[in-house]
């Protein structure tokens, strides 16, 4: 929680004047009973004749109108208090919020990889709004309480030491019983947290793989399972739940045996003729005044645990750091005559993995340039092709660009040349120009419809009443999977990036448009160097070279005609897109 | 006043579902009227013992003995009777919620797939899980000060009464004024409060598809942008919460200050009352003034937790009004009574004149035929975006026809359980999802009574074996949320896998093996064969090979079928598919 205060920085004095008003509104309600006290005098003395009927009622009146006028000063700083708080509170947990979410979107694709969604989300919404109620509160309440606390022991003192001590043992049990109770939930909160979490996982997934649960009749099964951790949550809530409440009521007990205690021990000073009856009784009422603010005090503690707990789960996120180091320079200096793009004897093993994704690969490519790369289900293609725009670090080895590593060039310089097409087709809610603006803000309406045009998403775009301002859903729900990898392709070609690269980007598509995008990606005027990550060997045959992966080692590299006379891998690979068709293969083959 | 009778609803289903708990909350009352009489007697017994500490050697320590026993008595039984009520109402209160989110999640399961499709998933999972918590919270708070305000109200208005009725039926008259006030804001607020969760459901929402997709983010280094609409979306909802949560914590300081105002009525009708005894026929002392007055406090101090407890069950019933939005949502029509659960499917598939649209003003398919004979295997191909998804979801039920019938076996969809149906079919779709589990339970999703030969059997058929016992504890391997570190193409086997283990007598394959490389796809092949062998089967594919063996071929554009034939007929009419076909091979 510590490490949180700082989000109050700029709230500094709305922090410090709401408990102050806090305290006003207090000491405005201490002052009641003297005036009740005085009132009570001034009605002795009329009973007794020294004051007349008159004077009296005049005084009664005054005091009366006092007491409203107290009500009225004490209304207006609670307003105030509240208002600071509130104010406090909430601007604390925007910006929480938003460095928490700044901090998400720097993580590296390592961290990434390893991120759980909801638990994110978790952290974002419920644990900051929780940590948003404990500062309100917190601010609230943290002066008031401890003040007329501790001032009732000063109090106390000054009437009997004796009576003094009685309070503080009294006030110090009670500290130890609160903070013991704290000290065993707060642990326990956060496990209850942990379970809400697989609660929350659970309800997510359902949602995301709602078709196949349905397709499978896993219905029941779901929920049958949703049961068990949420029923695994409730026990857990309850338990601690339980514990909590021990609170109120062994306070309440602490405080009534420390009362009979002082009366016992008031007694025999009264009998001794130390004490009067009208000071035990103001002791007595003193105590009566910690139960009451104590029970605020334990309702404060209890919110502030949760928040607590809350805040170190929030705290988790903020001291995340990224694997990868971001490249600092602004711009490498090129080196002549280096080739566009070298890797130089490049392995990568993933964080956790057990051998290495890529092996000691080494190749050049000049630039515009098309380079084919092709290979099985996890010979490590993706991984290959998310080393050049430095989203992972390579192990061992470098990879240049003009003659400049990588690592030495900023990461947002260097991925601002890349455009990049993901295996995952993937759109976020807004209008289609949106989306594909993600690849190049300034990018006008024809500068967009040349793209949506090279995409072969120019139908995408007309078929739709509203053309690119139709709106997209989360997700991209609303298109099919082929739509969404054109629109995707046209968003990375509206920046004309330097280095394309396409990552399995087409799976989607079928032939014909396959066919004709390549034909597009060929005629580009600003010639880029494309990556182009395929299964298909009619993808990437007339790329200027081919490079051949298989379980992360590179088996061939050349061109189309080269690799069919010399690699048994791309033989395979390209028989395969045959099999059952031999007369088809040979087809072509004349 | 259309929130206040939405909220009154709202309210009467929150009562329903507490039903349920009627003992409990029976036992828990009780337990607060013991728990308000162990804290409104001490007071007067410590008064009275008090009086026995007279002066100087006049203390009468036997009778201080008497009352320090009863006193701690009562004392020990109210602390145990109140930390039991917290127990219990703890109890009710998870109990509650636990049965909220099991009713959600149920109905979930049961939700027209329309609405999973049309909603965003954070939306949802913030209804059942952040909603259902504020709820909780509020629903803690009545119990717990509810319960014992109103009783400490009732108690104190009673021994007020019998002290001195004229002045105990003023302050009677003049508190509901805090009550008022107290509704006043309360009702204010209730709009303000809906806003504030209607703006975080919104940017849940964002936040899900934000850090769903961090990878995108960042390779278009779209960071600063959407930190800019993520701190828009923040600005909007930290002004909603600071208007909902200032208005609302108002409650707490006017009621405090209409009770300032009762506690001076009464101090100035008291003393009056005092000082014109012949005026009022009430006897009156000094003493008892006191005494009312510390009462008024006693009885005026609930009024602030309640209202207090009003503010927060505004929050609580906004967030209750949004699971019990999704709870009723109209759920998918349940299977006709007598649908039946066909069995032996032979694979007969008709579409007799099916219209079918997603929305209603945007017609999708019209007048479709289809006739798919038992063990034939029929391919579905076209440009993207032309309704072949669209016809798996007819297939499958996820969506009902508008008008015109789907027929298997000769019988009508509608007519047969959904579950006998979807279990006919085998679904292999393009889009992959795991569930979070090991790979066997996956596996056997299907058929999870499966032994661990036959597992591994389909799972060899599939070459998903090697790869599966290069992970670090093979089939026990646990896959993490969204699939974990598996590869599309992995993922896409797995999938293929529990469809080789289960073995359906029908099959819908959507783009089955998009993510998987033609060398393991040509290995798999004759698994394929041989599982399509005599199963009817729907094929979505682009690779002609695949398609080029069917024993018919639908070719669909816009939502319709615009060719239909066997391969060969098709490229000897030399239509669209001729050109779609010929295009494989286009430069």
């Amino acid at each position: 929680m510590k490490d949180l205060l700082v989000y109050l920085k700029h709230y500094k004095l709305q922090s410090v004047l709401a408990p102050l008003f806090k305290l006003l509104e207090a000491s405005f309600e201490l002052l009641i009973p003297i005036i009740v006290a005085s009132v009570v005098d001034k009605i002795n003395a009329v009973n007794a004749g020294g004051v007349t009927t008159a004077d009296g009622t005049r005084y009664v009146v005054f005091a009366c109108l006092i007491l409203v006028a107290l009500g009225v000063v004490g209304l207006i700083s609670a307003v105030c208090a509240q208002y600071f708080a509130a104010k406090a509170a909430v601007g604390f947990s925007k910006e929480l919020r938003s460095d928490m979410f700044k901090k998400a979107q720097s993580l590296s694709y390592y961290e990434i990889d390893n991120l759980g969604t909801s638990a994110m989300i978790t952290r974002m919404t419920t644990d900051v709004n929780q940590v948003q109620t404990g500062v309100n509160m917190w601010l609230r309440l943290f002066m008031r309480s401890p003040f007329i606390v501790f001032g009732a022991m000063v109090m106390a003192f000054l009437i009997s030491v004796t009576a003094g001590w009685v309070f503080a043992v009294t006030i110090a049990v009670l500290l130890i019983v609160v903070f013991g109770i704290m000290l065993i939930t707060i642990p326990m909160y956060r496990k209850t947290q942990g379970k809400l979490d697989k609660v929350t996982a659970a309800t997510r997934e359902t949602l995301v793989g709602s078709r196949v649960v349905r397709a499978f009749c896993k219905e029941g099964e779901e929920i049958r399972e949703f049961d068990k951790r949420n029923s695994a949550l409730t026990k857990s809530q309850k338990f601690v739940g339980g514990i909590s409440a021990l609170m109120n009521p062994l306070t309440y007990a602490i405080i009534n045996v420390g009362i009979i205690v002082l009366i016992h021990v008031g007694a025999g000073r009264v009998y001794d003729g130390a004490l009067t009856q009208g000071q035990v009784i103001a002791l007595y009422n003193y105590m009566s005044q910690i139960l009451i603010e104590l029970i605020k005090l334990a309702n404060l503690i209890i919110t502030v645990t949760k928040c607590f707990a809350c805040a170190d789960r929030v705290n988790e996120i903020l001291k995340m750091q990224p694997a990868l180091i971001h490249g600092t320079a602004a711009e490498g200096t090129a080196a002549e005559g280096a080739p566009f793009i070298k890797f130089d004897n490049v392995s990568m093993r993933y964080s956790g993995g057990g051998s290495d994704a890529l092996n000691s690969i080494s190749f050049t490519v000049n630039a515009g340039e098309t380079v084919g790369i092709i290979g099985g289900t996890g010979s490590g293609k993706s991984t290959l092709v998310n080393l050049i725009p430095h989203f992972y670090d390579a192990t061992e080895g470098e990879i240049l660009i003009d003659g400049v590593n990588v690592n030495a060039v900023g990461d947002e310089a260097l991925r601002e040349e890349c455009g990049v097409v993901p295996q995952r087709a993937v759109l976020f809610k807004g209008t289609i120009r949106e989306n594909i603006k993600w690849g190049n803000e300034n990018a006008t309406d024809e500068q967009i419809n040349s793209a949506v045009e090279l995409a072969c998403a120019a139908d995408v775009v007309n078929n739709k009443p509203d053309g690119l301002d139709e709106q997209v859903e989360q997700g991209g729900k609303n298109f099919s999977g082929g739509q969404r990898q054109r629109l995707t392709i046209a968003r990375a070609l509206v920046r004309k990036p330097k280095i394309l690269i396409l990552d399995d980007s087409a799976s989607a598509l079928d032939y014909a448009t396959d066919a004709q995008l390549r034909k597009n990606l060929r005629s580009l005027d600003y010639n880029p160097t494309v990556f182009l990550v395929s299964q298909r060997t009619s993808s990437v045959r007339y790329a200027d070279k081919i490079l051949v992966l298989d379980g992360g080692n590179l088996v061939g590299c050349g061109t189309h005609d080269e690799l069919l006379e010399n690699c048994e891998v791309y033989r395979e690979i390209h028989l395969s897109q045959y099999s059952g068709g031999e007369e088809l293969a040979k087809g072509v083959e004349l | 006043m259309k929130n206040s009778s939405t909220q009154s609803q709202v309210i009467k289903r929150i009562f329903r579902q507490l039903k349920k708990y009627t003992p409990l909350i029976l036992l828990s009352l009780l337990l607060a009227v013991a728990t308000v009489a162990g804290n409104l007697l001490p007071p007067v017994l410590f008064g009275e013992a008090i009086d026995y500490i007279v002066d100087t050697g006049k203390v009468d320590f036997d009778k201080l003995f008497y009352y320090f026993v009863i006193i701690g008595g009562i004392v020990g039984a109210t602390a145990i009777a109140q930390w039991l009520m917290g127990v219990i109402n703890n109890r009710i209160v998870y109990g509650v919620i636990r049965d909220i989110r099991a009713q959600a999640f149920a109905h979930i399961q049961n939700l027209p797939l329309k609405y999973i499709d049309s909603h965003s998933y954070g939306d949802v999972v913030s209804r059942c899980i952040a909603d259902v918590d504020q709820f909780a919270d509020g629903l803690l708070m009545g119990f717990t000060q509810l319960f014992t305000g109103v009783i400490t109200i009732i108690a104190t208005l009673v021994i007020m009464f019998i002290f001195n009725w004229i002045i105990a039926l003023a302050v009677f008259f003049i508190t509901p004024l805090s009550l008022f006030v107290a509704k006043f804001i309360a009702s204010r607020t209730y709009s303000m409060f809906k806003k504030t969760t209607k703006i975080r459901g919104e940017q849940t929402a964002f936040i899900e598809e934000m850090t769903g997709n961090l990878k995108v983010v960042q390779a278009f280094g779209r960071e600063d942008e959407n930190q800019q609409k993520f701190d828009e979306l923040n600005e909007d909802l930290t002004k909603a919460s600071l208007s909902s949560i200032f208005f609302s914590s108002l409650t707490n300081p006017t009621t405090r200050f209409v009770n300032a105002l009762v506690y001076a009525a009464v101090a100035l009708a008291g003393a009056l009352t005092i000082i014109y005894p012949a005026v009022l026929p009430v006897t009156f002392g000094v003493g008892k003034l006191t005494t009312l007055l510390s009462y008024s406090n006693q009885y005026t101090k609930p009024f602030n937790e309640i209202s207090g407890v009003v503010t927060e069950f505004q929050n609580a019933i906004a967030c209750a009004g949004r699971i019990y939005e999704l709870i009723d949502q109209p759920a998918q029509i349940p299977d006709a009574d007598n649908a039946v659960a066909i069995e032996n499917v032979r694979g007969d598939v008709r579409f007799d004149g099916v219209d079918f649209s997603y929305e209603e003003d945007k017609p999708l398919i019209r007048n479709l035929n289809i006739s798919a004979k038992a063990g034939q295997r029929i391919a579905i191909v076209g440009p993207t975006g032309c309704g072949k998804t669209t016809l798996i979801n007819l297939l499958m039920r996820f969506y009902d026809v508008q008008s015109g019938e789907i027929r298997v076996d000769g019988t009508g969809v509608t007519d047969i359980t959904r579950k006998s149906l979807r279990q006919s079919y085998g679904m292999v779709l393009q889009d992959t999802w795991l569930k979070s589990g090991t790979v066997r339970d996956n596996i056997k999703i299907g058929k999870p009574d499966a032994t661990e030969e036959e597992v591994i059997a389909a799972a060899k058929a599939t070459h998903s074996h090697k790869f599966i016992m290069q992970m670090k504890d093979g089939y026990d391997t646990v896959i993490g949320e969204d699939g974990g570190n598996l590869s599309q193409g992995q993922k896409q086997l797995l999938c293929i896998t529990r469809i080789m283990l289960c073995l359906p007598p029908m099959l819908i394959l959507d783009e089955a093996t998009s993510s998987i490389d033609t060398r393991t796809e040509m290995k798999i092949q004759q698994a394929f064969a041989k599982l399509m062998e005599g199963r009817t089967s729907f094929i979505v594919a682009h690779r002609l090979s695949t398609i080029k063996e069917a024993d018919l071929i639908l070719v669909m554009q816009n939502g319709n079928i615009i060719e239909q034939g066997t391969h060969d007929k098709l490229i000897a009419a030399g239509g669209f598919y001729k050109n779609l076909y010929n295009s494989q091979f286009a430069n």
